[in-house]
This record gives C-alpha cells, sequence and structure tokens, in this order.
C-alpha cells in the first residue's frame, strides 16, 4: 500500500505548527478589532426615531441650552427625555399644524408616551450618573460629542469600559469650568492640562486608584 | 474563523440587559407601557408637603401676591438666577428681558418687556406666579424648574429691570467717585 502521505508532509506540518501562531493572533486580532468597531458599538449610526427630531435644529440653530429639556441631568443620575408638554410649551404657537409633529400633539391631547428610541444604552452591569459628572466638571460634549451637528442623534463614543477608563485615568484632560458644562464646540482659555488640574482640586476630584476602583461603576 | 463563530454565538447579553426597570425602560405590564407609575393625584413625598404658601405660591395669607421674597437675596441667589434665566427664560424673553428671543423671531407671541412700568412695580410674588403657573401665551415651567430656582430667577428679572432703569444715585458712593474718574475713556 502506497504511502497517504508524501515525505514533502513533514515540511508543511512543522511549518504548521509555527503558523498556528500567526493564525492564532491574527483571530485574537479580529475578534478585538471587531469588538472595538463601530459595527459592533453601533457608535456613528444614527438612529430613527419616530418624530425627526434634530438636535442640530434646536441646539445649533436655536441655541437651546441642553437642560431646557434634560432637566434632570444636573441632579439626577439620567438625563430625562423630556415629556411631551416641555415639546408643546414652543410647539402650541410654532409649527403647530406641521403633520410632521402629529405625534408631538396627540401625545399631548392623549397622554400616551411617545416611544423614542434609546440612543445611550449602558450594560444594566455599570452603575452610572449624570449628576456628579456635570458637577465634577464633564461637559455634555465630552462624552456626547457635538449634539449641536447631529440632525438624527447617534451616540458618538464606544461607551465600552477602556472609554471610561481614558477619563477616570486623566481626568485633567477634560475638566471644564461649570459656566461651559453645556457649551459645544468648547475650547479651554488656556492649557487645559492646567485649567483641568485645578479643577481637578477645586471640586475634589479623588485620586486615579479611586476613579479606576472597581466597585467605583460595578456595585 | 471557527474560533470567532463560537466566540460572539456564545454570547448572552443576560448581563447586560437584566429583567429591572432603569429610568425610560418600557414595560409590558401596564397597558401604557410605562415603568414610572404616573403619581396618583394627591400623593405627598416625604418632606414635600409645600405647605409655606408664601414660598410655593407667592402669595400672602390675604391670597394677594407677596411683595418680599422669602429668603435673604445674597449675589449668590441672584447668579443662580442669571444661570436659570439663560437656561429657561432667554429663549423668548432673551438675555435683556426685551421679548426678542430667538422663539419669538420664529413665530411665537411677543412677550411684554420687563422695562414697562406695569411689570416694574408688580410684586416679587406674581413673577413667581407667571413662572409657577404660566400667563397668556407662556406655558409653565413648574416641572422645569424647582421653587428655589423660580424665585432666584424673580431676583434676577428685577436685577435686570435695575440694569435698564438705574439712576446715577442708585451707584454706591465709591463706584460713582470711580465712575466719574473712569466714566469719559
Amino acid at each position: 500500500m502506497a504511502q497517504i502521505f508524501p515525505k514533502s508532509a513533514n515540511a508543511i506540518a512543522r511549518m504548521s505548527v509555527y503558523g498556528a501562531i500567526f493564525v492564532l493572533i491574527f483571530v485574537g486580532w479580529a475578534f478585538d478589532a471587531l469588538n472595538r468597531s463601530a459595527y459592533n458599538t453601533r457608535a456613528f449610526m444614527a438612529r430613527e426615531q419616530p418624530i425627526p427630531f434634530s438636535h442640530a435644529h434646536h441646539v445649533g440653530g436655536l441655541g437651546l441650552d441642553c437642560r431646557y429639556c434634560h432637566t434632570s441631568v444636573e441632579s439626577s443620575s439620567f438625563a430625562n427625555v423630556p415629556p411631551t408638554k416641555t415639546c408643546m410649551n414652543c410647539h402650541s404657537q410654532i409649527w403647530s399644524t406641521s403633520p410632521m409633529l402629529e405625534p408631538v400633539r396627540a401625545s399631548f391631547r392623549t397622554g400616551q408616551s411617545i416611544r423614542w428610541t434609546r440612543v445611550h444604552d449602558l450594560p444594566d452591569f455599570v452603575y452610572f450618573n449624570h449628576s456628579i459628572h456635570v458637577a465634577k466638571g464633564v461637559g455634555c460634549e465630552s462624552c456626547h460629542g457635538r449634539v449641536d451637528k447631529m440632525p438624527l442623534m447617534w451616540q458618538h463614543a464606544s461607551l465600552q469600559m477602556d472609554w471610561c477608563l481614558d477619563c477616570h485615568r486623566n481626568p485633567e484632560k477634560v475638566l471644564r469650568p461649570q459656566a461651559f458644562i453645556t457649551t459645544m464646540g468648547y475650547q479651554p482659555a488656556g492649557d487645559q492640562e492646567e485649567i483641568g488640574r485645578r479643577l481637578m482640586s477645586e471640586n475634589h476630584i479623588q485620586d486615579a486608584r479611586v476613579l479606576t476602583s472597581c466597585s467605583t461603576c460595578h456595585r | 474563523m471557527l474560533l470567532v463563530a463560537a466566540a460572539t454565538a456564545a454570547c448572552r447579553q443576560d448581563m447586560h440587559d437584566q429583567p429591572k426597570y432603569i429610568p425610560l425602560r418600557p414595560t409590558d405590564f401596564f397597558a401604557d407601557g410605562r415603568s414610572a407609575r404616573p403619581l396618583i393625584e394627591g400623593t405627598v413625598a416625604r418632606g414635600h408637603l409645600d405647605d409655606d404658601a408664601a414660598y410655593y405660591t407667592g402669595k400672602g395669607p390675604d391670597g394677594k401676591f407677596t411683595p418680599e421674597f422669602p429668603f435673604p437675596v445674597t449675589k449668590e441667589v441672584v447668579e443662580r438666577g442669571q444661570d436659570r434665566f439663560n437656561i429657561y427664560c432667554t429663549p423668548c424673553h432673551d438675555s435683556l428681558g426685551t421679548g426678542n428671543g430667538r422663539i419669538v423671531r420664529r413665530g411665537f407671541r411677543h412677550p411684554p418687556s420687563y422695562h414697562i412700568d406695569r411689570l416694574r412695580q408688580v410684586p416679587a410674588g406674581y413673577l413667581y406666579d407667571v413662572i409657577t403657573n404660566g400667563f397668556g401665551a407662556m406655558p409653565d415651567y413648574s416641572a422645569q424648574i424647582q421653587p428655589v430656582d423660580r424665585w432666584a430667577i424673580v431676583t434676577y428679572i428685577r436685577a435686570l429691570q435695575l440694569s435698564q432703569n438705574a439712576s446715577i444715585n442708585d451707584i454706591p458712593a465709591d463706584a460713582k467717585a470711580r465712575l466719574s474718574q473712569e466714566g469719559g475713556q
């Protein structure tokens, strides 16, 4: 009976032992790249909404402050989506016959909620509190990006843990004074790290060891 | 590729999406889909009886608007008022209070300027009441602005009114001296 494998198969077998290392590295890299990709995190993907609400128009065009609608952001763990009443503050008179806004008026008439599509969804095992971030000088823009340029809302950051830790390790790189907390396109008046370090001591921001402790966010 | 497929196919999101209600998460349990239930009428949260009528309604025991502020007005209060005014009021009333805000320029009914005699003379409680209950075309802001901030905004409206209607005698003596020295520059 003839040999199944010719003698050259020995060389291929040896090569494949070494080659397997590279294949494994490639598979690991591919998995990591896929995991971090916008395809997985759904960053930069504008979401369809029941009403095509434009932050670009309301924030960029009209100059409304974020807190006009998201009133609870300074005092609560979550930044509320405004009730329909807040929309009707202006839209009782402006665009009050627009068919695009009919779902808003219907919601106001009937008391039924508008079912917006959630854009930012952290895993349920993460404790996140908006108010403390705002109080300590993290601007809206630092996490949400240039909302004033988003016709439909999208997620600006990956919302993955390494992204959280970027700031928790070096808060001085993003902190800004309270007066500019909702400013879009903020430019620090001077050296950001210097301002950031000053704000860290003024706002009593704790050491990076505390900020990066597991139980700071997973509690 | 098999490894990648195996690693991703096995991913369940049970820990990401736990069976609990977080704010704004819908529910199938109630017909209206809200997990956060509307308050039953007459509900009073502990510590929120709000029985200080002058503070919470701007009206005194006689039912008339109070001319005074329910707490001492300090510089911090006025600055807080300025901060809140710029968020909630400037869209219509503009930053000076003349009523030419961006929303008005887009077609909302023009509110009166703060700098007319009638509004200079109304008691503080009246301004508080307008923020709380609305007036004319203006909607109420009771859900968006807390009572303490409404009063702070009223102090800032007073500051704005003074800023447009001050006489030389309103300026403290030392500032007046500085003004007469530097005023011409």
